[in-house]
């Protein structure tokens, strides 16, 4: 009965995650051909071992050395880090304050509150990224909002340019970042404030000195689970970036379903998901730490 | 010691403003009688009758609700065990390739997830459609109910099963009247979850789908692409509004089982 248990959930995540990756490599070591599917080599089975070695032995790294030698994709890989930083940074400076301003109110707001922080997660991403397009278009609300103000006179150009996308990312990422910090806040011990305060501190330094190290793991959850979404967003790029908006998510897309070329998106594929090991292994540790801070 | 302060009210007031201005948007305009989406032409509903008469729309959305239903069926039943085995089952060989599977998916970017599922699926030979669909749905999905059942699992007292055992029951019989009961809430807000996450997801969809089963999601897609319209607007609508009355109506119902247990436990104590 126990091994029963344990043994459908874990083939069903071998099959269907496991294996995937091992192919995924395997195409990243491939060549691309005009065949179906449009790869070589195939591995052919039915000649036994000399098949596997023949096949072995036509697996090399070209994709890779052809990825290091267009600058398309190491432009993409880097203007996708700045990007997801950035928006990382700029989701923390709108989400602190909604954190903590949530955390300052009074006990019979804050179920309504959390509600309507977590009711954007629930509704469709693609209608919430969708939603902006109306806005920030040329003709959009913000810029009639804009020129009615007397702040420009000419409409500016927001959609399909990378502020389009920090906008994009700041507000369908957003709940990401309140919850976590929102967490550690309500936790945090209020005697410590009124003692900094006796102490002879203002209240702005005793925010400094005593809120801000105390919420650090918040703001660190809360960064990771911004930044690891966004640094391989299709989405968002593709509806509110420009042409020249470089993000890894969406040159695989098109390498993919465009260019055809399955080797090489593969291995965008294996180096985005390299890059992305960093950051999870430090979101875990962060986890870990707060775990056993907690016990 | 906490104080409201005017600071605090306006980053409150500002940030529900913007999180909520686009899609107050996007509501009022669906409503609008003109095809010119930034220009208010008069009020209308016309747009929601074209869409009702829009085949292409409403297969697509059958396709959606069909591989939601089911995708997070199967990802319920497999996330529960797979949060009994990470929960209770203690070492097995693998364990930490297991645990490392249940929360892998979680913050796999979505563009690897699809790609490799789409490969697999050519290399054995599965031709691509709803079955690909609800396939990878459920493999995703079924992480994220794990989580869910599991973190209420940590917290369960384990003492009520064995009381069931000492009683004579089987181990199928105490599962069904002691664990069950307790961990449902996590079991359903995780069915919820994997329903939402599958009639949201675009891109994992858009890798394993076939051309005669297009979802929704895959359907607004490509045509806002070509900019807003109206219609995706009133679609927009219908669903910010079930969203909305769904989420409603669960946090109510929830608060107010919290206040039934309460009141029982107070009067258990009396």
């Amino acid at each position: 009965m126990r091994r029963l248990l344990i043994s459908i959930p874990y083939l069903w995540l071998l099959i269907l995650f496991l294996v995937p990756f091992g192919i995924v490599l395997k195409i990243a070591l491939s060549d691309v051909a005009l065949s179906i599917p449009p790869y070589t080599p195939q591995l052919d089975l039915s000649e036994g071992w000399t098949g596997f070695r023949t096949f072995w032995a036509e697996l090399d790294l070209e994709n890779f050395w052809f990825l290091t030698e267009d600058d398309l994709y190491w432009k993409a890989y880097l203007s996708s880090l700045k990007i997801a930083l950035i928006a990382t940074f700029l989701t923390l400076l709108v989400g602190f304050p909604i954190a903590y301003g949530m955390a300052n109110a009074p006990d019979h707001w804050r179920p309504t509150l959390m509600l309507l922080i977590i009711l954007p997660f629930w509704t469709s991403f693609l209608i919430r990224v969708y939603a902006w397009i109306g806005i920030l278009s040329n003709e959009g609300f913000l810029n009639q909002f804009l020129i009615w103000t007397g702040i420009i006179a000419e409409p500016a150009k927001i959609l399909n340019t990378d502020i389009a996308v920090y906008i994009g990312i700041v507000y369908t990422y957003l709940p990401f970042m309140v919850l976590p910090i929102y967490a550690t806040l309500e936790k945090l011990d209020g005697t410590l404030l009124e003692a900094a305060e006796d102490l002879g501190c203002t209240r702005i330094q005793a925010f400094w000195s005593v809120t801000a190290p105390l919420s650090k793991p918040g703001i660190i959850a809360g960064c990771f689970l911004v930044f690891i979404p966004a640094l391989g967003e299709f989405v968002i790029p593709s509806l509110l970036g420009g042409s020249d908006t470089l993000m890894i998510g969406k040159v695989l897309w098109e390498e993919f379903f465009s260019n055809r070329d399955w080797p090489v998106a593969s291995a965008v594929a294996v180096i985005l998901l390299l890059i992305l090991v960093v950051p999870i292994i430090l979101f875990q540790r962060n986890e870990q730490k707060q775990r056993e801070a907690e016990q | 010691m906490r104080r409201m302060t005017s600071f605090n009210v306006v980053s409150l007031t500002m940030g529900f403003a913007f999180l909520y201005i686009p899609m107050l948007i996007l509501v009022i305009y669906s409503f609008n009688a003109s095809k010119l989406v930034t220009v208010w032409g008069g009020f209308s509903t016309k747009w929601y009758g074209e869409l009702l008469q829009n085949e292409a729309f409403l297969d697509a959305a059958w396709v959606t609700i069909k591989v939601g239903l089911i995708s997070s069926t199967i990802a319920t039943i497999l996330g529960t065990m797979a949060a009994f085995v990470l929960v209770r089952s203690g070492r097995f060989f693998g364990r930490t390739l297991f645990s490392g599977m249940i929360y892998a998916p979680l913050v796999m970017p979505e563009v690897i997830t699809g790609l490799s599922l789409l490969l697999l699926f050519i290399s054995i030979g599965l031709p691509r459609g709803v079955t690909t669909i609800v396939l990878a749905h459920a493999t995703f999905s079924m992480c994220y109910v794990s989580v869910v059942v599991s973190s209420r699992m940590a917290s369960f007292d384990r003492s009520l099963e064995e009381a069931a055992y000492d009683l004579g029951c089987t181990g199928w019989d105490a599962f069904k009247s002691v664990t069950l009961p307790i961990i449902a809430p996590a079991v359903i807000s995780g069915w919820l979850l994997a329903f939402t996450l599958s009639l949201d997801d675009l891109v994992i969809a858009s890798f394993t789908a076939g051309p005669a089963s297009t979802t929704l999601p895959i359907k607004i897609f490509s045509s806002v692409r070509l900019g807003v319209s109206p219609e995706i607007n009133a679609l927009s609508t219908i669903i910010i509004a079930i969203v909305t009355v769904g989420v409603i109506t669960a946090s109510i119902t929830s608060k107010r089982a919290i206040v039934k247990k309460q009141r029982e436990e107070q009067m258990a104590d009396t």
